[in-house]
């Protein structure tokens, strides 16, 4: 196969990852909310989508742990945050400690197991065309989904009712409330909803990108989702693109040592986090555009009747 | 009313705002965090079919049992709470440095890198100039976020975090490559830096350095600055009331870069402490996770000087405890990291209780028909 076309292949799939966990992070913070665990959940869906694989040998329950172990992990932060008022930093902060101590508990009897023989998803006749077909129609299901899922989410956050009323939760919280909408049940149901599309993207990693699971094999991927957010201006399309040009960056270390470029691999490596703070320093740049996109209430807790 | 739930026998539970914080509650609450933490891991022991008993020994007893065990147990707390106590001022300055473990891990390197010049004929001088290079390499590398976030306004939560990764991978570069032992026969790690460059130990038979000391005088130091100067009173009005601190005309810029660079400098002392300390040389492993843990140990030691000294010494026993845990009854050593986790969850959870009572009462309705 063509090594450019591989490249590109090997990109959606890197970039599938930041975009599902980045989609459910944005979901979280049109509501107002934060969610600093997202490495966290990740590592805990990973591990939970792996094991359920290794026991039953359906990647599809696979991928349903991760995303049930990704909604109760946001549940427990959602609860903290959203009913009890803690500092939503300091409580994602303990998911991802919490979330890297327990996978590696958890996951250390499944260290050596190895997954069964991956199914493949060539698309008829598409995935036949030269240098196209095997860097875009040989991928896994959830490269599409993902990509349906910006779509999706742009439509409902712009197009529906459901979607205005949860912008408008953080947006203006008091406004919501004041119109009889319930904006504690609404934000927790937003930060299940992007906690278990975080698990659903940890839960990717371990059973369809690695395929294996070691301890943090998630390696900062939460982190750089929660940054795409701010680079995407909370924008689901601009997420996935973000998304892509990041899993391209990841993907160009492994390409370039594969060309025999003579750079230590440790400083390849580097790429994507040198990348992460490059694009928020050019994003942040700008104090008005920020303030103009990003939700208004992002980060502030809310008390009915307070 | 925040909070209600409906209870048995008609009643509810509901938090009520309290007039002022409780000052009973904020330290009442890390031990009750404890409680829950211990209650936990004893169902998860027994949940494991491991005995509870034993389990409690090895991370509360074992630690503090004999003076050897003492000894090591503050080898594990010293940078924990040296860490710690530059993170207190960052969080009290609401600065969010959660990158420690990359500015640890380039203080151990700067200090690393000058103990490697170090050869026979080098005199005791060469203690001092590691212990600077630490500090003076976990600023540089604090310096790079309070310089992005001050310059650029780009957050310092997602960039002190990428610059962990940053560090670690510098560090690989490093061992893997210019600074491995040539005859190391081929381990990415350092030559065993020279006797001249360790950091003198406080008495024979244990590990115990004179890094203690110093976090003991970063103890009193940072309550100095904290309570009894104009400097560290206005750090902390900008932190808690930026728009009071404008208006008393505090610089919140001058408070990022001194909560920055004073938490890297403490965490790079604490590298340069250990890599010159108990680990002596350079390898791929220096980075422990104690950036990681003094956060944890800063909020449950109240980002007080005091409290983190109680908080340092509780983590260190999870750290010695997960190890005896994995060889005395063959649990994996991350079971650490599990009740770290759990602690600081069970932290803020248990805060609720200083500004919030718990009052039980019983529903309006119920509370009307009573009265005709």
């Amino acid at each position: 196969m063509d090594s450019t076309a591989l490249l590109l292949a090997a990109t959606l799939s890197a970039g599938t990852v930041l975009a599902i966990a980045s989609l459910g992070l944005l979901i979280n913070e049109k509501a107002g909310i934060v969610n600093l665990g997202a490495e966290g959940m990740m590592l805990c869906a990973a591990i939970a989508g792996f094991a359920t694989v290794v026991h039953t040998g359906n990647t599809w329950l696979g991928f349903a742990a991760g995303m049930a172990a990704g909604a109760f992990l946001a549940a427990v932060f959602g609860a903290l945050v959203i009913w009890l008022g803690t500092n939503q930093y300091a409580t994602g902060l303990a998911l991802t400690l919490f979330g890297a101590g327990f996978s590696a508990f958890v996951g250390i009897g499944y260290v050596q197991e190895k997954l069964p023989e991956q199914a493949q998803y060539p698309i008829p006749f598409l995935s036949d065309i030269a240098f196209i077909g095997p860097a875009l129609f040989r991928q896994h299901p959830m490269v599409y989904i993902a990509m349906a899922l910006a779509g999706g989410l742009a439509w409902f956050l712009y197009r529906t009712r459901a979607g205005l009323v949860l912008r408008s939760v953080g947006e203006s919280p008091e406004s919501a409330h004041a119109l009889g909408y319930s904006v504690r049940r609404i934000r927790l149901a937003a930060v299940m909803a992007g906690g278990a599309l975080c698990g659903l993207a940890g839960s990717y990693v371990s059973l369809v990108y690695a395929p294996l699971w070691v301890e943090g094999m998630i390696a900062g991927k939460g982190w750089i989702a929660l940054a795409l957010t701010t680079f995407a201006t909370w924008r689901p399309a601009r997420v996935l693109l973000g998304a892509y040009l990041f899993g391209g960056v990841t993907m160009l270390q492994f390409h370039l040592q594969g060309l025999g470029v003579n750079v230590p691999p440790q400083l390849l490596s580097m790429l994507p986090y040198l990348a992460t703070i490059v694009v928020l320093v050019l994003i942040s740049r700008n104090p008005l555009w920020i303030r103009a996109n990003m939700p208004t209430s992002i980060g502030k807790p809310f008390y009915p009747g307070a | 009313m925040l909070f209600t739930l409906p209870t048995h026998m008609g009643r509810r539970m509901r938090l009520e705002v309290r007039p002022q914080p409780s000052p009973f509650w904020s330290y009442v609450s890390p031990v009750l965090a404890l409680l829950i933490t211990v209650v936990i891991g004893i169902g998860l022991f027994m949940a494991l079919g491991k005995d509870p008993v034993k389990g409690l020994q090895v991370f509360f007893w074992e630690p503090i049992k004999s003076p050897y065990a003492l000894g090591e147990l503050l080898v594990k707390a010293t940078p924990l709470l040296i860490i710690a106590l530059g993170l207190a001022v960052c969080f009290r300055s609401n600065v969010w440095n959660i990158g420690a473990e990359g500015q640890f891990v380039m203080g151990a390197l700067a200090a690393g890198g000058v103990a490697l010049l170090a050869d026979k004929t080098t005199g005791r001088w060469i203690i001092p100039a590691i212990l600077a290079a630490g500090v003076l390499g976990g600023m540089a590398w604090a310096g790079v976020t309070a310089f992005l976030r001050d310059r650029f306004n780009a957050n310092e939560i997602l960039v002190s975090l990428m610059l962990v990764y940053v560090a670690d991978l510098i560090l690989g570069y490093l061992v893997f490559g210019p600074w491995k032992d040539p005859a190391g026969y081929n381990f990415p790690q350092t030559t065993t830096f020279e006797a001249v460059t360790q950091i003198p130990r406080l008495m024979q038979g244990s590990r115990v350095t004179i890094g203690i000391l110093l976090a003991l005088v970063g103890v009193a130091a940072l309550w100095l600055y904290l309570y009894r100067t104009y400097a560290g009173f206005a750090q902390e009005v900008s932190g808690q009331a930026p728009a009071a601190a404008r208006y008393a005309g505090f610089s919140s810029r001058r408070a990022l870069w001194v909560a920055l660079l004073v938490s890297g400098g403490a965490a790079g002392l604490a590298g340069a402490l250990e890599v010159a300390g108990p680990i002596g040389q350079l390898t791929p492993y220096v980075p422990a996770g104690y950036g990681f843990a003094a956060i944890i140990v800063a909020f449950v030691g109240r980002l007080h000087p005091v409290g983190v000294v109680f908080s340092a010494l509780l983590m260190s026993m999870f750290y010695i405890g997960g190890e005896l845990a994995q060889s005395r009854l063959g649990l994996p050593k991350s079971i650490t990291g599990v009740f770290q986790g759990l602690l600081l969850f069970n932290l803020l959870a248990c805060d609720i209780l200083i500004a919030h009572r718990l009052r039980f009462s019983i529903p309006p309705a119920t509370f009307v028909q009573g009265a005709r």
